[in-house]
């Protein structure tokens, strides 16, 4: 009870200080021209993906028999078809406008099982401190002696072909990141004065981690994670490059349209570039977003 | 400085070790019976009985990883399932190629990336900066198969400014001693056949470099702008020295510090987004060989590699370190 009323009013006044930068982070971004054109190609890139169905001319999956190209003739843009179609006889807009549904799914996925998992060991290792911390920044270090990539490909080489192999081998590489981040975050604040003030209430430990600590590092892990997504997108595009993305032929995916766009480049060069832009768009998108975000909610930068 | 090496060296042990328990773990985690994930389902009972003698699949696992690491200590990395070579001197005889790969693309991001983030750290805040950032980021959120895709078809196929594939023009009939064709061709007095060497990295280390460069403008911008408010470069200013001098003696040899660093640290990226490259202009390295080995479901191949390339990459850190230690001598002491 003791303890309720003496969170209460400091909760609350760390809670106005907490939107007074999360506003004072917003001013900054709404002003900032990075920062818009970013939220412009996420907020395209969210309403494509969610109303992917309603938005694409044809159905996903639908082939049209008749004008599937041979190979050495794909037909080129035209009615019915602005971007054209592609070597299965399917509409370019509709693979598109799909693949950006399978890019956000699994991007976010991804994202989300590498902030969970990174998050519950970076809290851990920082919260906890001596043996705890060792073991969990020895798995950390392990994880970070492979390349990114080659950690995904080595899960996705056990996992098989499907989306949900994909979610968790970009997730797993993200781990390591997540979990260094909240650890930072954790030994950096131990000190903090409002900690050892916490502290010195007699606040539990998992109410100081839960209450002051986890919340003051929301912001460098929304700016993580925001960045993250562009490398999950990227990603994908490679794995599927690699012949380890989802093997359902009927799920479009911007990473397997370039290739299988590839042995045609140089007679339908567009075939691989419309899917290649978007990707790289969307990342941009995630990535301008990020950055700006991160300098926005750098204290130094608060006036 | 040798108790920083010493300590350094210890602290790769467990990192190594668990990998090698991941790595060891990793084949047997595949689905369904290891010999058979290994050989595929078309494989002879004869074949499957082999296999499990050379892993001993049949032995309890703690013996099973006992094999494995004493192999590992007398060198070997395993055999290839498809191309029936050892893994390990399959991995030397490929790097040499991935290595002058990495080295063209750490040198364009080098040569392009430093200046163009000094110049975006002394005009930081203006158009110059934001015009050079916007492009690094446009570097690096562009997928590396998919620019160098687009390189190949602009600048081999419609232009035919460079050959789209291989190492070398066969036609040479160049000599190669040490594997290094741009080297080799050198130290040979072939120097058509090292221009040629090169002129086949061009477009891959351009794709390539595009990740590390982004890196390195970022690093640089950051530390010029940092370091051009200091102190002791105002006086440097103060005293009259001339721009050049300030910019050479002061700003850029303490902002350089840190990009050294993460150009270390950058090797480890460019050995995966080699995989990438390689596949596109038909450069046959690490890169090509590991793409072959996951198509062909290679595991031994994947295994030992991947294990192989952790090891450089620890390797290069730890140098990375040393080198940041002897010229930073505030890190040794701490």
């Amino acid at each position: 009870m003791t303890e309720g009323t003496i969170n209460g009013p400091r909760a609350r006044a760390q809670r106005s200080h907490g939107d007074s930068l999360w506003r004072g982070a917003f001013r900054r971004l709404s002003r900032s021209p990075m920062a818009i054109a970013g939220a412009l190609i996420v907020v395209v890139f969210l309403i494509v993906a969610t109303f992917a169905p309603v938005l694409a001319p044809y159905e996903p999956a639908s082939t049209e028999w008749t004008q599937l190209s041979t190979p050495y003739w794909v037909q080129g843009h035209g009615p019915g078809h602005p971007l054209g179609i592609d070597r299965w006889g399917s509409d370019m807009l509709t693979q598109l406008i799909f693949g950006a549904r399978q890019s956000l799914i699994i991007g976010v996925v991804a994202t989300a099982i590498g902030l969970l998992a990174g998050a519950a060991l970076g809290t851990l290792a920082g919260a906890f401190g001596g043996w705890v911390d060792m073991i969990v920044m020895r798995i950390v270090d392990i994880m970070l002696s492979i390349p990114s990539l080659l950690l995904a490909i080595s899960i996705a080489a056990i996992l098989g072909k499907s989306s949900a192999a994909l979610m968790i081998a970009i997730g797993v590489g993200q781990v390591p990141i997540f979990a260094r981040l909240l650890r930072g975050s954790m030994l950096g604040q131990k000190n903090a004065d409002y900690v050892l003030a916490a502290d010195a209430l007699g606040l539990r430990r998992r109410t100081i981690v839960m209450g002051h600590v986890l919340p003051n590092s929301l912001g460098p892990t929304i700016v993580q994670a925001t960045l993250n997504l562009a490398t999950a997108i990227i990603e994908v595009a490679a794995l599927s490059y690699l012949g380890l993305g989802e093997g359902d032929p009927a799920v479009a995916e911007w990473g397997r349209m370039i290739v299988s766009a590839q042995d045609r480049f140089e007679i339908a060069p567009w075939l691989a570039f419309y899917p290649g832009i978007c990707i790289a768009i969307t990342a941009l998108g995630f990535t301008l977003l990020g950055e700006s975000l991160r300098e926005a909610l750098d204290p130094k930068q608060r006036r | 400085m040798l108790r920083f090496i010493v300590v350094r060296l210890t602290q790769l042990i467990p990192t190594l070790f668990g990998l090698s328990v991941l790595l060891f773990a990793w084949v047997r985690a595949l689905p369904g019976d290891p010999a058979r994930a290994l050989l595929g389902d078309r494989a002879t009972p004869e074949a499957i009985e082999r296999i499990n003698d050379t892993y001993g699949f049949d032995e309890p696992l703690i013996q099973q990883y006992g094999m494995y690491l004493s192999a590992l200590f007398h060198g070997d990395f395993g055999e290839s399932i498809k191309k029936h070579e050892p893994v390990l001197s399959a991995f030397f005889d490929k790097l040499p190629a991935t290595v002058e790969l990495s080295v063209v693309a750490l040198l364009f991001a080098v040569v392009v990336g430093i200046p163009l983030g000094y110049l975006a750290g002394k005009r930081s805040g203006t158009n110059v900066d934001g015009g050079i950032v916007t492009l690094s980021l446009l570097g690096s959120v562009v997928p590396v198969f998919f620019l160098a895709l687009l390189l190949k078809y602009v600048f081999s196929i419609e232009l035919e400014f460079f050959d789209s594939v291989g190492r070398q023009d066969a036609r040479l009939d160049a000599a190669h001693t040490t594997g290094f064709y741009i080297f080799d061709g050198i130290i040979n007095g072939q120097f058509a056949a090292a221009f040629d060497a090169f002129k086949h990295l061009v477009l891959p280390g351009l794709a390539l470099g595009t990740i590390p460069l982004a890196v390195v403008v970022r690093q640089t911008r950051g530390a010029v702008a940092e370091v051009i408010n200091e102190d002791y470069v105002r006086t440097a200013r103060a005293k009259g020295l001339r721009s050049t001098t300030i910019t050479v003696r002061h700003v850029m040899r303490n902002a350089l510090l840190p990009v050294v660093t993460t150009l270390g640290l950058q090797l480890g990226l460019l050995f995966s987004g080699a995989v990438l490259t390689e596949t596109v202009f038909a450069l046959d390295g690490v890169g090509q060989y590991l793409y072959q080995a996951i198509r062909d479901r290679d595991y031994p191949v994947l295994q030992g590699f991947i294990l192989l390339i952790a090891l450089i990459y620890a390797l290069i850190t730890l140098i990375v370190d040393l080198s940041y230690g002897l010229i930073d001598p505030r890190v040794r002491e701490s």
